[in-house]
C-alpha cells in the first residue's frame, strides 16, 4: 500500500484501483491499445487479434489451472470446441450476437463433461484425464465429416454485428480487444468475490474447504464451466481470425503453449495472462527475426535454425520454474515494491 | 447455565483396519459450555472431532447435534449448521490474505452466486461489503489482528496463523466450535492471549466450545466440563477439580507411582 494512503470507509479500501496515479496509467494503456491501429501496419494488427486471442483463453486457462489448481492439458480443445460452435451457428444462419455466446456456452458445457473426473482425480492424474479430453475432442472433430468438415476443416463465414463485418481485420482487432478488457475485468470480479475465494480456497487446501462448507464439486465443476468457456469466447474469435479451421489449430501442442504462457505471466495472478502472453508473443516476434537473419548469413545451414524457437521456448519454461515460478506477476510485484519505497529501503 | 445438550455423542465407534480409534465413546455438549478433551497422544481426540465435522464416518454410534442426527451428511453441509473447527496442523489458505481466509470462512452463508460476482454489482458489493464490516468489527477486533489482516497468511509467523485460523472459525458465526490444540507450540504469553479469546467467544458470543488441548494448566483452569479418553475409551467424564482427583486419569497420564508430582 503507497504510503500517506487513508481510507475512511470499506467500500474505498475494496476498489481495485487504490489510487488516481494507477488509473492515469490504465487509460493510458487502454487509449494505446484503442489508437495502436493507426500507426501499426496490416500484419501487426493482425499479430495484436492473435495476443488478444490468446489473452481470453490464458484468462480462463489462469482460472482453472492457476486459481483452483487443477491443471489442464485439454484447454486448446476448448478453445476448438468454441471455434466449431460459432462457425456451424453462423453457417446455419445464426446471428454473430448469438453464436459468440454460444460457442462459450457450448465449451463450457463440454468443459463440465470433462471436468467430472476432477471429482475423484486431482494433481497429475487430472491432467492426464484432461489430455484425454483433448484427444477424444479433435478426434470427434477429425471423424464428424458432416458436422466439421473432418480432416480438410471448414470454411469460417464472417459474422456481423450490425454495421461491423468481422473479415474486416481492423473491426476484428477491436472486437477482440474489447472482449480481452470485458474477461479481464469478469476474471479480477470473480477472483476478489465468494466464487474466487472458494476456488482459491481448494487449490491451498481442499480439505479445509470443505469443513467451512464449500462444496468442492460444484465449484471445481463450476471452475471448469468459467475456464471453458473463456476458451470458447477465445475459439469463436480464433474462427473469425483464422477464416479456415481445421483440428490443426487445436492440438496437444497448442494446449501446451497455452500452459506455458500461463505459467511465464504467473498462475494465480489476474494479470497473469496478459503478461504471459505478451511475453510469449514478443519472444516470438524476435526468434523470427533472428532465424531470418542466421538464415540469410548461414544460407548453406539452414536446417540447424530450424528448431531454434522450440528450443528457445523451452529453455524459457524451464528458466522461469527454477528462478520464478511464480511468473512475471510476482517479479513485477517485486520490482514495484522495490521502487516504493527507494532510496530509503525500510 | 442452560442445561439443554448442543451436541450429544452416543456409542461412537472408529476403526482404521485393526486399529480401534474409538470405542464406544459417549459423551455431550451443553448448550453455553467450555468442554476440554483430554488424553495422552494416540487416544482418538482428534479423531473424536473428526467425526463430528465429518471428516471420518464412524462404523457404529450417532453424533446429534441440536436433536438431529447428523452422522451421515456430506462434510460442507456441517459448516452451515454452526459447526466450525480449527486444526491441530494449520489449515489455512496459504496463498490468501488474512482478510481473504477470514471472508472464506462465511462462504456457506453468503448468497452471491457466480454470476453476479462476474459483474461485481447488486447481490455481490452489498455482501461483501457487510461481510467486511462484520469481520473487521468483530473478529479482527476481538482477535487483536488488525496489523496483519493484508498479509499473506503463509508468511506470517505460528502464533499469528492459529489466531488467524480460530477468526476464519468464528467468521461462520458457529453455536459450536471444536479447537484442536489452540495452543500447542506457543510461548506462555501466547497461551495466555489465546485462553482470553476462548473465553471471550465462549462469554460473550455464547459460543459452546470443545477444546482438545495438552496444556493441563489451561484446561483445569478455563473448562467446565473435561472429558479424559485413553487408547480410544472414555475413563472419565465430569468437572475439572473432580478429574484432577480421578485415580485412572492419574495413572493413564502419569503412570502408578507419581502421584506427587502430578501436574494435574
Amino acid at each position: 500500500m503507497p504510503a500517506g494512503l487513508f481510507h475512511e470507509n470499506y467500500r474505498n479500501d475494496e476498489r481495485i484501483f487504490q489510487t488516481c496515479f494507477v488509473k492515469a496509467w490504465l487509460i493510458a494503456f487502454l487509449i494505446a491499445c484503442a489508437l495502436f491501429p493507426l500507426i501499426g501496419s496490416k500484419y501487426m494488427i493482425s499479430i495484436m487479434t492473435e495476443v488478444g486471442i490468446a489473452i481470453i483463453a490464458c484468462h480462463g486457462l489462469n482460472i482453472l489451472t492457476g486459481f483452483t489448481g487443477q491443471i489442464s492439458l485439454g484447454h486448446a480443445a476448448f478453445v476448438g470446441v468454441g471455434a466449431y460452435t460459432c462457425s456451424i451457428l453462423i453457417g446455419q444462419g445464426a446471428p454473430f450476437i448469438i453464436a459468440l455466446p454460444m460457442a462459450g456456452a457450448m465449451a463450457a458445457l463440454v468443459g463440465m463433461i470433462f471436468g467430472i473426473p476432477s471429482l475423484r482425480l486431482r494433481g497429475l492424474y487430472l491432467a492426464i484425464a484432461t489430455i484425454a479430453a483433448q484427444f477424444i475432442i479433435e478426434f470427434t472433430i477429425r471423424r464428424w465429416d458432416s458436422l466439421t468438415g473432418g480432416v480438410e476443416g471448414m470454411y469460417v463465414e464472417p459474422g456481423t454485428l450490425g454495421p461491423f463485418h468481422f473479415d474486416n481485420r481492423l473491426q476484428l482487432y477491436y472486437l477482440t480487444f474489447v472482449l480481452a478488457v470485458a474477461a479481464t475485468i469478469v476474471i479480477k470480479n470473480i477472483v476478489r468475490a465468494r466464487s474466487g475465494r472458494a476456488f482459491v480456497a481448494i487449490r491451498d487446501r481442499y480439505l479445509a474447504a470443505e469443513v467451512i462448507g464449500v462444496h468442492v464439486f460444484k465449484y471445481r465443476l463450476m471452475s471448469f464451466a468459467v475456464s471453458s468457456f473463456f476458451a470458447g469466447i477465445a475459439g469463436a474469435l480464433l474462427a473469425q481470425y483464422l477464416e479456415v479451421i481445421t483440428h490443426e489449430s487445436f492440438t496437444i501442442h497448442q494446449s501446451i503453449d497455452y500452459l506455458a504462457m500461463c505459467i511465464i505471466g504467473g498462475l494465480g495472478h489476474v494479470l497473469g495472462g496478459i503478461y504471459g502472453v505478451g511475453f510469449w508473443f514478443i519472444l516470438e516476434r524476435i526468434l523470427e527475426v533472428v532465424t531470418t537473419n542466421l538464415n540469410t548469413a548461414f544460407p548453406d545451414h539452414i536446417t540447424w535454425f530450424v528448431s531454434i524457437k522450440e528450443i528457445v521456448f523451452g529453455c524459457v519454461i524451464v528458466l522461469f520454474l527454477i528462478f520464478e515460478p511464480d511468473g512475471l506477476a510476482a517479479r513485477w510485484r517485486t520490482i514495484r515494491a522495490y521502487w516504493k519505497l527507494w532510496p530509503f529501503s525500510y | 447455565m442452560d442445561s439443554e445438550k448442543i451436541i450429544e455423542i452416543e456409542d461412537l465407534s472408529l476403526a482404521f483396519g485393526g486399529i480401534q480409534a474409538l470405542n464406544g465413546i459417549s459423551t455431550r455438549l451443553m448448550k453455553g459450555e467450555l468442554s476440554a478433551i483430554i488424553g495422552p497422544n494416540g487416544a482418538g481426540k482428534t479423531c473424536l472431532l473428526n467425526c463430528i465435522s465429518r471428516f471420518y464416518t464412524p462404523q457404529k454410534g450417532r453424533v446429534i447435534y441440536k436433536g438431529d442426527d447428523i452422522t451421515h451428511l456430506p462434510t460442507h453441509a456441517i459448516a452451515k449448521l454452526g459447526i466450525a473447527r480449527t486444526f491441530q496442523n494449520i489449515e489455512l489458505f496459504k496463498g490468501m490474505t488474512v482478510l481473504d481466509n477470514i471472508k472464506l470462512g462465511r462462504h456457506t452463508f453468503l448468497k452471491s452466486g457466480i454470476f453476479s460476482d462476474i459483474i461485481y454489482y447488486g447481490r455481490t458489493i452489498r455482501e461483501e461489503l457487510k461481510l467486511r464490516k462484520e469481520i473487521e468489527e468483530k473478529i479482527i477486533d476481538l482477535l487483536e489482528i488488525e496489523a496483519i489482516r493484508k498479509q499473506v497468511v503463509g508468511t506470517l509467523p505460528y502464533g499469528f496463523q492459529k489466531r488467524v485460523e480460530l477468526a476464519r472459525a468464528l467468521a461462520m458465526r458457529p453455536e459450536v466450535l471444536l479447537l484442536d490444540e489452540p495452543m500447542a507450540g506457543m510461548n506462555l504469553e501466547e497461551t495466555e492471549d489465546m485462553a482470553r479469546f476462548i473465553l471471550n467467544v465462549n462469554s460473550m458470543w455464547g459460543v459452546s466450545i470443545i477444546l482438545v488441548e495438552h496444556d493441563m494448566g489451561v484446561v483445569m483452569d478455563i473448562s467446565d466440563h473435561v472429558c479424559v479418553l485413553e487408547f480410544g475409551r472414555k475413563i472419565a467424564e465430569g468437572p475439572p477439580a473432580d478429574i484432577q482427583k480421578h485415580p485412572q486419569v492419574i495413572r493413564a497420564y502419569l503412570g502408578e507411582d507419581q502421584k506427587t508430582h502430578s501436574r494435574l
